[in-house]
């Protein structure tokens, strides 16, 4: 894999686990119960722990002298390279599961994918993260079937997420430049969306929701074309290294 | 006050042996009520906890910051659950306790109504609320009821990370920029009082105390605690270079501890009263998290439900 | 629904009783024992039983249940006088 494409592919990885870490985070202390405030804050805790990885290894990478933070804290919205989907707003819970549900279904066969690629850092970090994932995926699941056949509300809830959340996911399972030269590199990223569409059905159709059709997808977080949300989000997240230039904390 | 029963001088003599009160175990009706308000105020604080500092997660200035305080506001949902756990076996349930919080009839720790304003506060709660609350709680692994006595042996196992990344947030703070350090003195200064607050009111206006520290659901009295929190609290101040904002804050060499100034007991009652400065904010924030989970609560159950029918239908 | 959780935290010892959680079934009480109980790597085995399932004796049980055992202190090992020389034993 060239440099810059691992760079840029590293960028990407961290940048949705931060993201998405993010706005998980927003939901301490306001979770529907007790019990899931603690194992929502978990996945958010990994996820974070999986994006100072893929940042550091990037940093290092880049060999420009950056570190995890500065790649987090001081980047505008132009220079993150995260899905859409994950900096998506949390909305109700129905919105929160079905996001975190299409990413962990796509997040945990790249992350087996990355098993065979050729750079051992590469392959650390992601038999590091699998572990983690396998979890997240056993949990956003079991979630998408609790909502979608719970109670008519949180039927409809749920699919008015899944269709909302929809045009977001064709982004995550279209290789574009960066990602096929990692297929140049021993590893199938593009077999990724063979297992997502398997999980996404079957578990649909254990939670009683309709797979919504196909439609025009959205595009753009991995190239830096974000929406209006990310400019907010950093805006909070960067506000004391930006108010602060070269503190320490 | 007549004369004991011979139950309730068999009983006192299990407390005074250091014998563990557990579940189910015959108990005064006035020990179960005093242990029920006292673990359900506890674990409602830990709860209303999370607000204050969860406002900064989301702002942390580096990745490791902010992974640790998601840890730290972890741990607190955790310490909560315990807690209404503990509560739970001395027959109330966690639904009903939870809406006695929402209500507003329940009590939380007065140092939750104050905000966070700035990240040294994030650091000033660590070091000054969360070493109050464990300068509590270590005494309190030797209470006399089992579930609070084991919940809390669990808690301070946790709480010596919580205190330890306070200090050195503000440590770090202190050796920073000027705009730093004045960030730190500025958080000393708004959080040094409410956490003497937090070991309560003076002994002699603490009705209750002295049956609790009886039964050994209270351990060390209220100024026995706020004068060991001193004394132990300035020495690190000044470590931080920090000045307690307290004129007759001065060592009393007789005395072997630090004189301090008066508290203002007046603010204390009133932030319990709900005229702190976030008490209306916290409820709010309680009361529409639970509102709007109800959905979710009710599909849970829901499901859970068709799950058993569908097993036994065959 | 109101579990009791048990932990085992290593190969070799008994499942321990640590506390309990509210959960709607047991698989996701199993769930939030893992998050609950064993952020810190305390867990090998988790057990959860719904806390209506569990039948206890009563504190006043004690001697009915218990007085056999208390007067058959043969039955213990420190009831027996071994003199120093012999090893082993």
């Amino acid at each position: 894999m060239a440099a810059p494409a691992a760079f840029e592919f590293c960028l990407r990885l961290g940048d949705n686990d931060l993201i998405l870490s993010q706005r998980l985070g927003e939901w301490c202390g306001r979770g529907p119960v007790l019990e899931e405030d603690l194992a929502l804050t978990n996945v958010a805790l990994d996820l974070l722990g999986q994006a100072r990885l893929w940042l550091g290894h990037a940093a290092a990478l880049e060999g420009r002298g950056r570190d995890e933070d500065q790649l987090a804290f001081l980047r505008d919205a132009g220079e993150f390279r995260n899905l859409l989907l994950v900096e998506q707003p949390n909305g109700d819970y129905a919105h929160t599961m079905v996001r975190q549900f299409y990413f962990d279904a796509w997040h945990l066969p790249l992350l087996e994918a990355l098993g065979s690629a050729s750079d051992p850092s590469l392959r650390d970090i992601a038999a590091k993260a699998v572990k983690e994932v396998a979890y997240h995926l056993q949990r956003s699941r079991d979630w998408v079937v609790r909502l979608g056949d719970g109670t008519e509300e949180s039927h409809r809830r749920m699919q008015a997420a899944a269709d909302q959340l929809w045009p977001y996911t064709g982004e995550m399972l279209a290789a574009d430049a960066v990602e096929a030269s990692l297929g140049e590199a021993g590893f199938d990223l593009e077999a990724v969306g063979v297992p997502w569409r398997q999980q996404v059905e079957s578990t649909f159709a254990r939670a009683t929701l309709e797979v919504p059709a196909a439609g025009w997808m959205q595009r753009g977080g991995k190239q830096g074309v974000h929406s209006e949300k990310l400019g907010l989000l950093l805006a909070e997240m960067q506000f004391l290294q930006r108010a602060y230039p070269g503190a320490q904390w | 006050m007549g004369t004991a029963t011979a139950t309730e001088l068999s009983f006192q003599a299990r407390i005074d042996e250091g014998i563990k009160i557990e579940p189910k175990d015959a108990m005064p009706e006035g020990y179960r009520q005093t242990l029920i308000r006292q673990i359900s105020q506890h674990a409602h604080s830990e709860i209303v906890g999370q607000l204050p500092e969860g406002n900064w997660i989301g702002r942390a200035p580096t990745l490791q910051r902010k992974a640790i305080l998601l840890a730290k506001v972890q741990d607190e949902a955790g310490h909560g659950l315990y807690l209404y756990s503990a509560a739970e076996t001395l027959g109330v349930s966690r639904h009903d306790l939870i809406a006695d919080l929402l209500s507003g009839k329940a009590k939380y720790s007065s140092i939750f109504n104050y905000p966070t304003l700035t990240w040294a506060d994030i650091g000033a709660i660590g070091w000054l609320v969360d070493g109050a609350a464990i300068m509590n709680q270590i005494p309190l692994c030797r209470c006399s009821y089992g579930p609070y006595a084991r919940a809390m042996v669990r808690i301070c196992k946790e709480e010596s990370f919580h205190q330890r990344q306070g200090f050195d947030i503000l440590r770090v703070l202190c050796r920073g920029t000027p705009a730093q350090k004045a960030m730190a003195q500025d958080a000393l200064n708004r959080w040094w009082w409410p956490s003497l607050m937090m070991f309560g009111p003076p002994d002699e206006q603490s009705s209750h105390s002295a049956q609790s520290m009886q039964w050994k659901i209270k351990l060390v009295s209220n100024d026995g605690l706020r004068q060991k929190f001193v004394d132990q609290t300035v020495p690190q101040a000044d470590f931080l270079g920090l000045r307690v904002p307290d004129a007759a804050l001065q060592w009393n060499e007789e005395r072997g501890h630090y004189d301090f100034g008066a508290i203002a007991w007046e603010e204390f009652h009133q932030v319990i009263r709900g005229h702190g400065p976030c008490n209306r904010d916290r409820l709010a924030t309680r009361q529409q998290a639970h509102h709007e989970g109800a959905w979710v609560r009710e599909a849970l159950n829901a499901h859970a439900r068709k799950q058993q029918e569908g097993a036994h239908a065959v | 629904m109101l579990f009791e959780i048990f932990i085992r935290s290593q190969h070799g010892l008994a499942h321990k009783h640590v506390g309990s959680l509210h959960a709607p079934d047991a698989a996701l009480a199993l769930a939030n024992a893992r998050d609950v109980y064993t952020r810190r790597h305390e867990g090998v085995s988790i057990w959860v039983v719904p806390s209506a399932a569990i039948t206890a004796s009563s504190p006043g049980d004690k001697e009915p249940l218990f007085e056999p055992a208390n007067n058959k202190v043969y039955r213990h090992p420190g009831f027996y006088h071994v003199p120093p020389e012999v090893k082993n034993l």
